[in-house]
């Protein structure tokens, strides 16, 4: 009798769900969403471009300023990039440090992916219990490096100084209390009724998709592909630990919204052995007061970020400063298949898929 | 009571001796300046890293609720307080700019952090404009990078004290 | 299964002759390809060696010509490869891969906006990053930015 009308609504940029500024063009016929077009670049920063105006030195904050939620991935992923292109290897209490940060700055991320999914869906008081056990992390994290969020503890060749007294104790209280933080996660909103009718098969993304589209991360494991670059490729000293990757079954977004909360588990098993094996030692390597790699080397390194593969591909011309670097974000790349797993759902599903794909819109628009 | 030359002595004078009785005497302005400065109904924007330390700040540690700034806005027409956090992309210049059309007035805008005020790190970039008063108005300027949410507060604080004494633009 | 280098570059050397050249490379495999035959090469490394997984595409300006650099994963077996392509400056097109791995889409069209290589056969080439009414191409060498 009606016909429905082709029409479509805006979602962002500014917008409180949308992470940053993202722009999700919806095409909807009725309720149903026929397409979403997303424009991106609201938060372009040129990053790329600055990358070869400064020194390889110079250029280590810019990278916790990508991914802002989990800063020490980042500059990790960066300064390993560095060091490889060097040819350094750092020492071993250096290795484990840096895992616990890495890991710490992956439980932070999914804590905030946890409460803005919260918030986003209507549960306000999931934003609360997140941000309030993410702020034990950035109280660690102010004893390190001395800043809450955009941490630069992490540096080439090393760390900037060794761990304070009160550390080991602050990060083993924090670990041992994350069974509980699961277990509030999982009581408050999980099982909850709402939750599940708003997340269980809604936004299904399929194995052959996530792979095709390059999605990587949590993600590409609620889809059922058990694959982690910690695992796979491990890099810095992964391949001593003894962990568990968490693998969805259907791809919808109850699977990746539970693999993050079993992430944040493996990670505390992770930080556990790592404080249990550190060594005593130097905490930096021998590097050069002015960083010029060999002309023409490159190389692309990968590290296993809270979002996915984040890669960096530095090519040197024998300069102080990168001649091009290049950075591949996960963000940028996973959010390809929002159209894919919103086409034929429902409006509020935008919502929903948005915050549980988890982008950084920082990170994706470099 | 007597009338004395100076009709400001006299109103003070006055306004003392009614207070002794519970008795308040102001303007309209005065008190809806009062009223405005402490309840700052944030509009929800952000891109960036400094958007988070806004969260925080929401958040139960920090609790911006405490100063009456909780009910944050989703739309511009229902918002008063622009705190801009991040920086301002060429893309992202319209939507701030048609963001800030749509809030009524009084309105004030807050700029957040080194990359709103000046562009920041990323100021030599091609994209990002060298500070957010370059396209609207700014009352307070909170530098940070991150600004931490102790330092928005103080920023928030001192725009209440501002507004509280009238001193903002009138349309 | 740890990956047989040279297995592969044997059996791609034969198949595609002088049109893929092995370069040095100390952490992976790399080939540069003659920019006519990257389609045949991708879509061999995608069906006979599994690379599944097109990771990074992106480019650098070399002055005259510009260079696409892909890198591959194969996410069954562990391994990697690199391929990189060349382009003259003036005439700057390559094929796209959007027919092979649909993640090419995005990443080519950011090399586009970024770089101004353009990529035949991509479905939707629109700059991704800047707005649709800015001039140039940031990332190339003689885009200067005005501090």
């Amino acid at each position: 009798m009606f016909e429905a009308d082709i029409y479509t609504v805006n979602v962002g940029p500014v917008h409180p769900s949308t992470h940053g500024g993202l722009h999700a063009e919806a095409v909807m016929s009725g309720e149903i969403i026929q397409d979403v077009i997303v424009h991106l670049g609201y938060v372009h920063r040129s990053v790329e471009k600055i990358a070869e105006s400064k020194t390889y030195q110079q250029f280590t904050p810019y990278t916790a300023r990508l991914d802002y939620l989990a800063t020490n991935l980042p500059v990790l992923g960066y300064c390993q990039t560095v060091e490889k292109l060097l040819g350094i290897e750092v020492p071993e209490r250096v290795e484990y440090i840096r895992v616990i940060m890495a890991e710490l700055s992956r439980i932070a991320s999914h804590q905030i992916a946890i409460s803005a999914t919260g918030i986003d869906l209507g549960a306000t008081t999931g934003l609360m219990y997140g941000m309030r056990d993410r702020e034990r992390i950035m109280d660690i994290f102010s004893m390190t490096g001395g800043q809450r969020l955009l941490s630069s503890y992490i540096r080439i060749g090393g760390v900037a100084e060794d761990i304070p007294d009160g550390f080991i104790s602050a990060v083993t209280s924090f670990v041992k209390d994350i069974p509980k933080m699961m277990r509030e996660y999982d009581g408050l909103m999980t099982g909850n009724e709402i939750w599940q009718a708003r997340m269980k098969g809604v936004g299904i993304l399929s194995k052959e998709d996530a792979i095709s589209y390059g999605v990587t991360g949590p993600n590409l494991r609620a889809s059922g592909v058990p694959y982690d670059i910690r695992k796979a490729e491990p890099y810095g000293i992964y391949d001593r630990f003894d962990f568990e990757i968490p693998v969805g079954c259907v791809g919808d977004s109850l699977d990746r919204w539970n693999v993050r909360i079993a992430e944040i588990g493996e990670s505390g098993r992770i930080i556990k052995q790592a404080l249990v094996n550190m060594p005593d030692g130097e905490i930096k390597a021998k590097v050069p007061k002015v960083i010029k790699p060999e002309a023409g080397m490159e190389v692309y390194h990968r590290i296993e970020s809270s979002k996915g593969e984040l890669g960096y591909y530095i090519v040197s011309d024998g300069g102080t400063k990168p001649y091009r670097l290049h950075v591949r974000a996960p963000s940028f790349i996973n959010l390809m298949v929002l159209p894919v797993i919103c086409r034929g759902g429902v409006f509020q599903d935008i919502i929903t898929n948005i915050a549980t794909l988890d982008p950084i819109l920082g990170e994706s628009d470099r | 009571m007597a009338l004395e030359n100076d009709m400001d002595k006299t109103a003070e004078k006055d306004v003392e001796e009614l207070a002794k009785n519970n008795i308040l005497v102001t303007t309209f302005e005065k008190l809806w300046d009062w009223g405005r400065a402490r309840s700052f109904w944030p509009l929800n924007y952000g891109c960036n890293c400094c958007p988070i330390e806004v969260m925080a700040a929401g958040a139960a540690r920090f609790d911006q609720a405490r100063f009456g700034y909780e009910v944050v806005r989703a739309v511009p027409r229902q918002a008063d307080l622009l705190t801009v956090a991040g920086p301002i992309t060429i893309k992202m210049k319209p939507a701030v700019e048609r963001v800030w059309a749509q809030m009524p007035e009084p309105k004030w805008v807050i700029a957040m952090g080194n990359c709103a005020i000046s562009g920041g790190p990323f100021k030599d970039g091609y994209s990002v404009l060298p500070g957010v008063d370059s396209i609207i108005p700014v009352d307070v300027y909170i530098p940070g990078c991150p600004v931490r949410p102790e330092a928005l507060f103080h920023g928030m604080l001192e725009l209440k004290e501002k507004v509280q004494k009238g001193k903002y633009r009138r349309s | 299964m740890a990956m047989d280098t040279e297995k592969i570059t044997e059996e791609l050397k034969n198949r595609f002759h002088d049109k893929i050249t092995l370069q040095e490379d100390k952490f992976i495999l790399k080939f540069l390809v003659e920019k006519d035959e990257l389609l045949n090469v991708m879509g061999v490394l995608k069906e006979t060696y599994g690379f599944n997984h097109l990771a990074n595409v992106t480019s650098v300006d070399y002055g005259e010509e510009f260079e696409l650099v892909y890198h591959l994963y194969s996410i069954p077996e562990n391994h990697k490869i690199c391929i990189k392509t060349r382009t003259p400056r003036n005439s700057a097109q390559v094929d796209s891969l959007f027919g092979i791995w649909p993640t090419a889409d995005w990443q080519e069209r950011e090399v586009y906006d970024l770089m101004g290589i353009t990529f035949k056969g991509h479905p939707n080439l629109v700059r991704v990053l800047l707005p649709d009414d800015f001039t140039g191409h940031p990332l190339r060498k003689d885009f200067v930015m005005k501090g």
